[in-house]
This record gives C-alpha cells, structure tokens and sequence, in this order.
C-alpha cells in the first residue's frame, strides 16, 4: 500500500497535478532521500518510454487505418504480382548463374585433368604385353624342358648377373663350370675363397653337356703346381657317395654337401649325365662332384622341379670330350692337362676339402 | 498535385502533430512508388507496406524531434529511407546483396536511422512488457495511457466499484509492467 502512495505521489507529481505546499514538501523529501529521488527519475524515464510507445503506437494504427482506407478506395493499388516463375527466375537467376558457371568450371578441370592424366602410352602397353608373351613363351618352354637350372637368382645392376661354381682342372689356370652360367656373360669374373677377384674368358662352350672351360687372364693369378684330384674318365658307380663344393651364398662362402648317385642317366635317360641325390641349390652349378677317393666325377648342372631332391651332373667325361675339341679347333701351344691323380685317397673329408677348397672359385658373370 | 518545399514543411508540421489528413496526403502521395521499388527487388505487397509505414515512422520521429529541417524534397527523402530499409532486410534474409538497380543512395539517412533503430528497439521491449503483462493489466495501463482516458471512465468499463480502486489496480498493473520493462531494458543494453 506504501509503494502504491508514493507511486501515486510520484506520478502526481511528474505530472504536475500536486498542490503547491505538497509539492514543495515532495521536493524537499526528494533532497534529503537520494532513493525517492532515483525512484522519481527511473519513473520519469519510464513515462516518457511509454509515451513515445504510445505515440508510435498510436501512429502506426493511424498508417494502418490509412492504408486500408485508402486500398479501399482505390486511391493506392497493388498492382498484380508477375507470374511466380519469372518472380523465381528473377530472385535466383544470381544463383543459377554461380552453380552454373561453377559446374561448368568443374566440369573443364576435371576433363583437362583427365588429359593429363590419361596414360598416352596405351601403344607401350601393347608392347609390353607382347614381350610378357615372349617371357611366357620362354618360360613355357623352361617348363616344357622341367629343368630348373641352379643359376643365381638375377641381382641389381652392380651384381653379377649369374652366379656359380667353377672348379681348376689345370693348375695353369683352366677351369670347367656350367655353361648356362656363362651363357650370355658379357664378362666373367671369378673369386676364390680368399675373396681374390680374377678375369676369366670363356674358350669352349657346351649347351648340350652343359659344360663350359674358362681361362684365367689375369696376371695376378699363381699357377697351381698340382691339383689333388684328378677327373675320373670311367663312369661312376650306382649308390656312390658323392660330395660337392659350391658358392650358393651371394657371400662367398664355400658350402660343402654330400649326397649320393642314384641313377646313371640324367634326365630323361639322358647319357651325358648322372641323376644325383644332393641337397644343392642355386650358386651350385658348375661345382665339381667328387667320389669318396676325390676324383671329380661330374659337374653339377641341375635340379628336376617336378621331384624333390632330383638333380643331375654333367659327367666327367664330358670335360675329356671337351678339351678334345678344343684342341682340334684351337692353335693355342699350352695344351690343358688334365690332373691324372688323386691325392686325397683315404684322406678324411675336412683335410680332403681343406685341399679341394682353393682350387673351387665362384663364378660370377656380368 | 505534386508539393513544393513549403507545402511540404506545412505537411511535416501537421504530421507531427499527429494529423491525419496529412499522414493521409503523403501516403497516397509516395506509396506507389515505394511499393514499385519493393516489387521491383524481390519484394511482396506485404513488404512494401512495411517498409513504407516504418519509413513514415522515421518521418513522423524526426519531425517531432523539432530539430528538423528538410533539406531535399520530400519524396527524396523517403525514397532513400526506404531503399536503406529494404536493404537491410534483403541482408538479414539472404547471403548477398542483390544490385538494387537504378537505386543509388540520393540522401545520406544512416543518422536518422540509427536513431529510429534506437526508438523501435525501445518501442518493441515496451511491447514485449505489455504482452508478458498479460490482462486485465495490459488493457488497463493501455486505456490509461494509450487511449488517455480518466479513471472513473476505466473504472465502469472495467467494473471498478470507484475510480480510486480503479487506479490502485492501475498503480499495481504499472509496478509489474515497470518490473518487465526494465527487465528487458537491462537485458538489451547489457
């Protein structure tokens, strides 16, 4: 009821409508009390807000009014609207204009990327096709033959192309090994085990025994006085225990295996060769087969895919038959001589490859 | 039919002062052409009559400020109040801003503007009370201050035994309405 009072009291007196003895009291309460004063301001200020609300309120009833009078009688139209869809068109011509140029922008790019991008060597391709063909085709008929030879698996540029096992049959610096190693060679390199490098030249070639005999050319090498196994000329016996010495490991590391004859043909009754049963892999090719005296019996060429433990050896005679023809086709005054005796007979087999050992190189063919 | 500046003075004055013969001669006077400029840029019928009232807000606020002077035609005026208008909301609705062609900005009115984004922000928290008020109160204060009428009138609509109850319950409906008001005020102005 109090705040009721000094509302009343204060808006009589914004207002104007106190008496004059009233309204000096009031003012002079306003003075001594700084909240009826703030109170009478706030309340001022609230007055002339809710006068100016109801000016524009009333004003804007007042254009209201005016408007629909006037529609009515006609003294202002609203004139008819276009057509929705021009109206449509023109409020998103902007946008179709943007999406469209955007699309179109898109669409150009990613056909000028796809140009670029397209491989233009379809025409390589074919040819590369065709030469898969030819690899096929070879490797079919590495399959139809179902030899595996014991290369070394191809390596980068740097490393030899072939890798495999060569062994002296003259201490002047005359070595057999496999032909398919040397095959294609543009240079052949041979390592011994104390890792000394030596140039070799290919002087006989012989795909169908698959023997090849390389010469040392290279200066440094020191002539073996005598070789401690000789090459066997008979053929071997059936259930011989054999040995070989090889370089598989790309490290040069001499690895010995032993194994025995099983069959006096090779492949397909093949008389140039033995069947062997010798745990050997590729890097072996080319190794010397010895017997239990140390005579060289064969010359490791390969293994038969389609059986496990299948492999087969050049015979030793095939190096007799080869030195033969070279000497009917060459004019070279040294002749090769064959070792003709063995000093590792009842050797044991470590003292027996201690000897063996340095006359075994690594063939290497670029 | 068309005013020359001294006509359109006289005009203003009795506007503000609230004359409605003259608020009528300048609505039938530039109404058409706001309303040409609305439809003409994407605009409805509904949006030309409200810009071209709140344009006349504008007007009728500035000429009862009395510090008025007009210093372009009339017409002018308006047309630039509500092109700035329309813009405005063009902004709020969409993300660009269409070329509005043919409508360059003839007189600077971003002041007069300001100051009547100033009043109809007031004008709106003043609304806002009065709707949370809530009856009787809000037809109670309106008949009071809206329509100006005295306290025994309100007291035999309202079915106040007196008009001292009458305005008791005035002062109670006003206490609440200065409650929300300056509720809201803070609030804006925080």
């Amino acid at each position: 009821m109090e705040e009721l009072k000094l509302l009343d009291a204060i808006e009589r007196y914004l207002n104007g409508e106190m008496q004059p003895d009233e309204k000096t009291q009031f003012e002079q309460r306003r003075k001594d009390d700084p909240e009826l004063d703030h109170r009478v301001v706030e309340h001022a200020m609230f007055l002339q807000q809710m006068d100016q609300y109801c000016e524009g309120k009333r004003f804007r009833n007042t254009l209201h009014d005016i408007h629909h009078e006037l529609l009515a009688t006609g003294a202002i139209k609203e004139v008819p609207r276009k057509a929705t869809i021009i109206n449509l068109w023109k409020k998103y011509k902007r946008v179709v204009a943007v999406a469209a140029s955007i699309a179109g922008i898109t669409a150009l790019s990613i056909s000028i990327i796809t140009y670029y991008f397209t491989p233009n060597g379809n025409i390589s391709e074919i040819q590369k096709l065709s030469q898969q063909f030819k690899q096929l085709e070879n490797s079919q008929r590495q399959t139809n033959r179902e030899l595996n030879n014991l290369k070394e698996s191809t390596k980068p540029a740097a490393q030899a192309k072939v890798g495999g096992t060569g062994f002296l049959v003259d201490g002047k610096g005359y070595l057999v090994t496999s032909a398919h190693v040397v095959t294609n060679a543009d240079s052949v390199y041979l390592q011994n085990v104390k890792g000394e490098y030596f140039k070799a030249g290919t002087i006989y070639i012989n795909h169908l025994s698959d023997i090849a005999v390389l010469k040392i050319t290279d200066d440094r090498f020191q002539p073996v006085k005598q070789l401690p196994y000789s090459i066997q000329k008979n053929p071997a016996a059936l259930g011989e225990e054999i040995f070989t010495l090889g370089f598989p490991r790309p490290s040069s590391e001499i690895v010995y295996n032993r194994g025995y004859l099983s069959a006096g043909t090779g492949y397909n009754g093949d008389t140039l060769a033995y069947q062997i049963a010798i745990s050997a892999n590729p890097g072996n090719s080319g190794g010397p087969i010895f017997n239990e005296d140390g005579d060289v019996i064969g010359i490791l060429s390969g293994k038969q895919i389609t059986a496990e433990g299948v492999f087969f050896s050049s015979r030793s005679k095939n190096i007799f038959t080869a030195l033969q023809e070279i000497r009917k086709d060459s004019t070279m005054e040294d002749r090769i001589k064959l070792p003709q005796t063995s000093s590792l007979k009842s050797l044991d087999r470590t003292q027996q490859i201690k000897k063996i050992e340095e006359c075994v190189f690594m063939v290497k063919s670029y | 039919m068309k005013p020359d500046s001294t006509e359109e003075i006289a005009l203003l004055q009795r506007l503000a002062k609230h004359d409605r013969q003259a608020t009528e001669t300048i609505y039938k006077l530039y109404y058409n052409m706001v309303q040409s400029l609305i439809l003409n840029n994407n605009g409805s019928f509904d949006d030309a009559r409200d810009i071209f009232q709140e344009a006349l807000i504008v007007l009728y606020e500035k000429a009862r400020s009395g510090t008025f002077t007009l210093n372009c035609q009339l017409k002018t005026y308006l047309y630039s109040v509500c092109r700035r208008l329309w813009l405005k909301k063009l902004q709020q609705q969409q993300h660009y801003l269409p070329e509005m062609n043919g409508m360059e900005d003839m007189v600077p009115v971003e002041e007069d503007l300001e100051a009547h984004q100033q009043r109809n922000a007031e004008f709106q928290m003043m609304e806002k009370a009065l709707l949370h008020l809530g009856e009787p109160c809000r037809s109670l204060i309106e008949a009071f201050y809206l329509q100006k009428r005295n306290m025994t009138e309100i007291a035999s609509h309202f079915g106040y035994t007196n008009a001292d109850n009458a305005k008791n319950q005035k002062y109670k409906c006003l206490m609440r309405l200065k409650k929300l008001f300056f509720a809201e005020y803070k609030n804006n102005n925080v």
